[in-house]
């Protein structure tokens, strides 16, 4: 069968349980679909489909099962790593209308949202209570808690108040069989293996998310904001382990790199010091006396580390300055350049100084700019390639280039992502960090829940043939295993 | 110290061979816990000590992160970060001096900290370890964000050693609070848990709670000024024992945990009103944990149906923690669609069946 036949056999079944304008395939209907938030990759799906109800995508998942074709999940689709890229012969599933949120529980703090519930509307929908929903990814206002899951997405105060699988309780999960699975409890741990931590940032392969339990956290009385500014990037790094050395954790710890600051004070006008090579942003939170004392010594802290200038929010107004300039990094990028390529890797602080001067001459060398944005305080480097794509070339340069920086993250001792995830986007070097036999499982984990790769399949864990064909795999004392994999 | 892991590796291979269990144990201070499998005594199996593979690989304060092999002695490891100004923030229990890093991970359980700061789980970034093959695997690493592959290290954590030997752990580490008190309330068991809970709802720096005859004591962690404007608020009795207090219910010193011949820990939702089953409890985490004392007389039988019945009713499960007599089924039934799964897991990581069998689930 051809893909057109496939395609309408698939619709007549789907219809005969989800209304028409859930089925989505006429080409200008799936086009849309296209791509995620990682536009230099596109393909549209055969089929698009919006179930409406849990019943709805156990249904869905249940006739794809029967006919063997791929499905891949998406939620509100800003995924930087291609994750939600549609499979040219398989079901895009979008989850973008369960968007309900099904109850909150002020008192056992606890909020209990359908997969396509935008991450902010959470925390708006607690601010009554006091609470709020704590990872705050910077596409808060547009990504849902359903791509939060399958990416374990962190954001600016995951250093203090953990990433996605730090705050969730529990899952409503649909196996490509189309069974439930609740993974997870309403208590703080649950029995048999831990799938809850399975399941975050598994990237949409192992299973459906229908439901998710949230834990809410209470809203800081107090919140200010320390601006320093330093003339020796290398100084800002050591700044930032003088304050966790100090036994200090701060709420946030952002730094910024020359270039950056440049772009965004021209945008926003935050007040950054543009002729500093670097600047610390550096939060705390919490009871107001606790903050006054952690401020005083943040700053003391700053200008021990040698900060040409040290700044505190005066005022809730002027710490949204200080943090704005931040926030628009992203956009601030596109302002200057008509294209930018954002990179993820996370490496052990110590070595901060020396991947960021890798990252400068690979920058010298490649003729292409690059910003540097890094959550700071965990380690996450956020370098932003600024290319034109109009220049035939250019996006592989720039690409070429990114590889080349996450490979100098796994050198310094750290991985080729943070919290974008790998998804298509970064395949390749995941035969560079993982030996056969640790690829080999991720396989095997899969199939323990997908046997005939159907969820989001070539996404996240690369074959082991296509390592070989990069010639970056290693060799397992020559054996094979697994022999249902696909070899060479 | 790669010899260590080379013998380790052969023993399992050999053990896979000839289809013989393998029962991992250090110090053996956590034999009590869990189902008796077919590796301890009076088994066919033999003992897998990871013991000798011991010591901390780095440490770096500043990183927030200590990578240490499995068979380091918890004792040594939390001397070390302490006298740094640093701790394992969700307080393992020991269980005895014999503790190592190995089996406090495998065990996954945390102490009075947990409901603040989040378990072992949370603070798992890494780990090394050999799997029903002999394969020397790694997965995660030594640094806080890491969403490369499937999140295998934290699946380690609460396994009971029946995916693999862990070789090494990565942790997270934090600061030690500037300061902490201790505060007892006198108060019946239904305002505890609605105090406890609205404690927990409020931006205070609560770190411990404890509920047990009509007294609930509260821990409060962090900066020197947090804690004291706290305390103001919060009221109560100061009581100097902080320490010593918290350590007795973290090792279960404490005389509640020795009466009984039964002890069940039930995991449930934090609000839960108070649970009336036979015998006497104790609460922690916030109201999250019901450890109920089953006296002598009462039938195992009935006091298993009850028990679990009220932790499902309660959104969560319960757990035989000790037992005087050998307990049927120690940890709460799967549904069939996760029994599937964590059968097939086990089937990926260990084919041949020789860590721990049935030591967390019989079909497992």
């Amino acid at each position: 069968m051809n893909r057109m036949n496939d395609a309408l056999e698939l619709v007549k079944k789907l219809r005969t349980f989800l209304p028409a304008e859930s089925v989505l395939h006429e080409t200008e209907d799936v086009r849309p679909y296209e791509c995620d938030g990682l536009s230099a990759y596109r393909q549209t799906p055969m089929i698009v489909v919006l179930p409406r109800t849990e019943d709805e995508v156990a249904g869905i998942l249940k006739v794809c099962h029967a006919l063997k074709i791929p499905v891949v999940a998406r939620g509100a689709g800003t995924g930087l790593s291609g994750g939600a890229l549609p499979h040219p012969q398989g079901v895009l599933l979008s989850l973008a209308k369960l968007k309900n949120i099904l109850g909150i529980d002020p008192a056992g703090r606890t909020a209990r949202v359908q997969p396509g519930v935008r991450n902010l509307a959470i925390s708006e929908a607690a601010a009554p209570y006091g609470l709020y929903y704590a990872p705050d990814p910077s596409s808060q206002i547009a990504c849902s808690i359903g791509g939060n899951v399958a990416e374990n997405s962190g954001g600016v105060h995951c250093l203090k108040y953990g990433l996605t699988v730090h705050n969730i309780l529990k899952l409503r999960v649909l196996t490509i069989e189309g069974e439930i699975l609740e993974i997870g409890g309403n208590g703080l741990d649950a029995p048999g293996y831990d799938l809850l931590a399975l399941m975050t940032g598994s990237e949409g392969m192992l299973g459906i998310v229908t439901e998710v339990t949230v834990k809410l956290t209470p809203r800081p009385e107090k919140a200010q904001v320390v601006l320093a500014a330093f003339d020796d990037i290398r100084d800002a790094g050591n700044a930032v382990a003088n304050v966790i050395g100090a036994g200090i954790i701060p709420a946030g710890m952002e730094m910024m790199d020359k270039i950056t600051t440049g772009a965004v004070e021209e945008y926003v006008h935050a007040g950054y010091n543009i002729e500093a090579a670097a600047i610390l942003l550096c939060e705390s939170d919490g009871a107001e006396e606790e903050v006054a004392e952690e401020i005083e010594r943040i700053n003391e802290i700053m200008r021990q580390s040698g900060a040409t200038e040290v700044r505190t929010s005066r005022d809730e107004a002027e710490r949204v300055r200080f943090w704005a300039g931040r926030k628009a990094a992203f956009p601030a990028a596109g302002r200057v350049s008509p294209d930018y390529y954002c990179m993820d890797g996370t490496i052990p602080r110590k070595n901060l100084a020396s991947v960021l001067a890798g990252i400068e001459a690979l920058s010298a060398e490649y003729g292409l700019r690059c910003m540097n944005v890094f959550h700071a305080g965990d380690g996450n480097l956020h370098p932003l390639i600024l290319y034109d794509a109009n220049h035939p070339g250019e996006l592989e340069l720039t690409e070429e280039f990114g590889a080349k920086i996450l490979g100098m993250c796994i050198e310094a001792g750290g991985t080729i992502t943070g919290e974008h995830g790998v998804g298509i986007e970064k395949i390749n070097q995941m035969c560079s960090q993982f030996k056969t036999g640790e690829l080999e499982m991720f396989h095997a984990v899969k199939a323990a829940f997908d046997p005939e790769s159907l969820l989001n399949p070539g996404k996240a864990i690369p074959t082991l043939r296509r390592c070989a064909e990069q010639g970056a795999m290693h060799v397992h004392r020559g054996k094979e295993k697994f022999p249902e994999l696909p070899r060479f | 110290m790669q010899e260590i892991v080379d013998q380790l590796a052969a023993t399992i291979r050999a053990a896979a061979a000839s289809n013989a269990p393998l029962c991992i144990r250090s110090g053996g201070t956590k034999d009590f816990y869990g189902q008796q499998d077919k590796g301890r005594d009076g088994g066919s199996g033999s003992i897998l000590d990871p013991t000798a593979y011991a010591g901390i690989v780095d440490y770096e304060p500043t990183e927030l992160v200590v990578t240490a092999r499995a068979g380091t002695p918890l004792m040594q490891l939390e001397t070390e970060l302490n006298s740094r100004g640093q701790m394992l923030a969700f307080e393992p229990p020991h269980f005895g001096t014999g503790a190592t890093l190995g089996g406090c991970i495998a065990a996954g359980l945390s102490g009075p900290r947990r409901a603040s700061a989040g378990a072992v789980r949370d603070f798992v970034l890494g780990v090394r370890m050999l799997d029903g093959r002999g394969d020397d695997l790694s997965f995660g690493g030594q640094v806080m964000k890491n969403v490369a592959g499937y999140d295998i290290p934290r699946l380690m954590a609460g396994s009971l050693g029946t995916l693999g030997l862990l070789l090494e752990v990565s942790l997270k580490v934090l600061p030690l609070p500037a300061e902490e008190r201790t505060l007892r309330l006198s108060m019946n068991e239904a305002e505890a848990i609605e105090t406890m809970n609205r404690w927990a709802g409020k931006p205070l720096p609560v770190s411990a709670t404890c509920f047990c005859d009509g007294e609930l004591t509260v821990r409060l962690s962090g900066a020197t000024s947090a804690v004291r404007a706290a305390r103001a608020v919060l009221g109560g009795e100061e009581i100097a024992e902080n320490s010593s207090f918290w350590k007795s219910i973290r090792e279960q010193a404490n005389p509640f945990f020795q009466s009984g011949k039964q002890l069940w820990r039930l995991s449930i939702k934090s609000t839960t009103v108070p649970l009336s089953l036979p015998g006497k409890q104790l609460i922690e985490w916030s109201g999250a944990v019901r450890w109920l004392s089953v006296d002598a007389e009462m039938d195992n039988e009935a006091v298993q149906a009850l028990v679990r019945k009220a932790a499902r009713d309660a959104g969560g499960h319960a757990s035989v923690f000790r037992s005087q007599t050998p307990a049927p089924a120690v940890f709460h039934p799967l549904p069939r669609a996760m029994m599937n799964i964590h059968r097939r897991l086990k089937e990926k990581f260990d084919p041949m069946r020789i860590f721990n069998p049935g030591r967390l689930y019989s079909e497992l």
